[in-house]
């Protein structure tokens, strides 16, 4: 199991979670996960070798419906809850002409 | 039943008003929706009238309902007014029950306690100094304050049965699958289920059949036929053959809890049931792969949450990648915040088979000891907690050993087998304790009638906080 998180790595997630975090959040965050991480290797314990993953309790796989056309919500129901929007579309900050991070 | 609808309404909704700023259970009360529905109901011809006519139900507040909010406790959904309602909500509108109030949790149902809730805690009503438990925990509240007679929680990893075992009502976690999850806001999608609480057996089998059943909006609601759970529990329940699991009786076990468990089994035994000892032996690696899974799960749903659709969005941001991540840090509580953190970094290149694949693993074998020890009984009993409901602020510093609150629950979430809480017993300061029962999949009925047979031999249910009283 790899060893314990660094700050550069709790910053590296947090760009990841699109999560922008106070110098105080990085510290305090990483020791949290550091210590939680520390619990979770024991994992590594356990011998797998051979083990399926499960990723889903039941045996449910590839369920398919009929694509019907049916009724769903109106234009202005969808953009009801929306911070900023220009009807029928959703407003957001420039995205093109612009360095991508 | 003859009480009108609006009476039973007109009283569930006095009742908030009267005990809530107590115990603060509640985020939104619907007094003018659900007052509405009742007089609809009552203006209805009766024939035929649906089996929870007029019952005022309350909802956690992350089952989307079309009138109110539906915050999940989040200050990044504070204003959310979601365009449709939830399967299990229409659900529980067909069979004529009316939703008065959206209950508090812990923000985006995770925690242990109600403490993470983006708004105010809420309080145990059998002593206000304790949490209730979490992540249900005014949904619990409102049943076991009386409030109202049922409610609907959900559950990730615990978040119905460990409340319910903290505030002595019952609590059921149907298997994955059973009822939709159309409209609960997503969590842990391949562990997410909503379920039934209510003061005692009865009213969780009639709130069960209400809801659970196939729906085609969400691919993961199986097939299976639901059963018909009142007539199951009409009948006699035969020959009991108890699982008794030495792991769910180790360190850290509270003496009064052991008491009373232990007393519980022995009821059983005096009803003539077959106790044995089986063995779950992955059973320490539960909480490590529960939340391995839990969090990487989260990080991926709560990616949703980014400030251009719905919710809060952060002034003037720089960029739209400051728009997200300055969204998100203004939105988010501190737990969900670190859960998302824990689940990325799962996810992440070069952990992912470290962590996550080996988390995956972890919960084949943490499975596969169930299905072994289900050859020999038909039910697991266990403390539902390992100690009775903690004082605020106890864990609030500490998110490892709140994560340990749910040692003994989080395996039948993984496992995706049915699961409830009931009351087994007090301790000496009469603080709750309750009593796990954990079944095969889909034996919900089996299950029921198993924790009813207990309910029929103890009083336990039938005690009320004294809160109620005033």
């Amino acid at each position: 199991m790899p060893g314990k998180i660094d700050e550069k790595q709790v910053r590296h997630i947090a760009h990841l979670a699109r999560l922008k975090l106070t110098d105080a959040e990085v510290a305090r965050i990483g020791a949290q996960l550091s210590g939680i991480l520390e619990y979770v290797e024991k994992l590594g314990e356990l011998s797998t070798e051979g083990v399926e993953p499960t990723a889903h309790a039941l045996p449910v796989c590839n369920v398919f419906r009929d694509d019907v056309p049916g009724a769903w919500f109106a234009p202005e129901a969808a953009l009801a809850n929306a911070p900023e929007k220009d009807p029928p579309f959703f407003k957001v900050p420039k995205v093109l002409d612009q360095e991508t991070a | 039943m003859n009480a009108s609808a609006a009476g039973q309404v007109s009283e569930a909704l006095a009742r908030i008003r009267r005990l809530d700023p107590h115990l603060r259970c509640v985020l939104t009360a619907l007094e003018e929706d659900a007052s509405a529905r009742a007089a609809a109901l009552d203006a209805a011809p009766p024939t035929p009238r649906g089996p929870l006519f007029g019952v005022p139900v309350a909802v956690k507040d992350n089952i989307c309902t079309s009138s109110g909010a539906t915050t999940c406790g989040s200050k990044i959904l504070a204003d959310f007014r979601a365009p449709y309602a939830a399967h299990v909500i229409e659900r529980l509108h067909e069979a004529g029950a009316v939703v008065v109030a959206k209950t508090n949790l812990d923000e985006f149902a995770m925690g242990s306690s109600t403490e993470n809730s983006g708004f105010f805690p809420t309080r145990n009503p059998w002593d206000v100094e304790r949490v209730p438990g979490g992540s249900s925990g005014g949904s619990i509240v409102a049943v076991a304050a009386r409030l109202v007679p049922y409610a609907l929680g959900s559950e990730t990893g615990g978040s119905i049965r460990q409340p319910a075992s903290f505030c002595g009502v019952c609590g059921l976690k149907p298997t994955y699958g059973r009822v939709s999850r159309y409209g609960l806001v997503a969590f842990a999608s391949s562990l997410d289920q909503v379920g039934p609480v209510a003061v005692d057996v009865p009213g969780v089998v009639r709130l069960l059949g209400a809801i659970a059943g196939r729906d085609e909006r969400d691919s993961t609601s199986v097939g299976e036929p639901v059963p018909d759970y009142e007539g199951m529990l009409a009948e006699s329940p035969g020959r009991i053959r108890i699982g008794y699991a030495r792991e769910y009786f180790g360190e850290g076990l509270h003496p009064e809890t052991r008491k009373a468990t232990e007393a519980a089994i022995e009821v059983y035994r005096k009803l003539g049931a077959d106790v044995r000892e089986i063995s779950l032996p992955h059973s320490a690696y539960t909480i490590a792969c529960y939340y391995i899974v839990c969090t990487a799960e989260a990080s991926s749903n709560l990616a949703r949450f980014d400030g251009v659709r719905y919710g809060h969005r952060t002034k003037e941001p720089a960029d739209y990648i400051d728009m997200y991540s300055a969204t998100r840090d203004e939105g988010f509580g501190p737990e969900v915040k670190r859960r998302i953190m824990l689940g990325t970094y799962a996810l992440s290149s070069g952990y992912y088979d470290a962590y996550y694949l080996k988390a995956l693993k972890a919960r084949t074998l943490i499975k596969s000891d169930f299905l072994e020890a289900f050859k020999a009984c038909d039910v697991i009993v266990s403390p539902t907690t390992p100690t009775p409901a903690f004082r605020f602020g106890e864990k609030a510093d500490n998110p490892l050993e709140m994560y340990l609150a749910d040692i003994y629950n989080c395996a039948a979430n993984l496992a995706g087998i049915p699961a409830m809480s009931i009351p087994c017993g007090f301790t000496e300061s009469g603080l709750p304790i309750g009593l796990q029962l954990m079944a095969p999949h889909f034996a919900e009925g089996r299950l029921l009638q198993i924790a009813h047979a207990y309910q029929k031999a103890t009083e336990h249910h039938l005690r009320k906080p004294p809160i109620c009283a005033e």
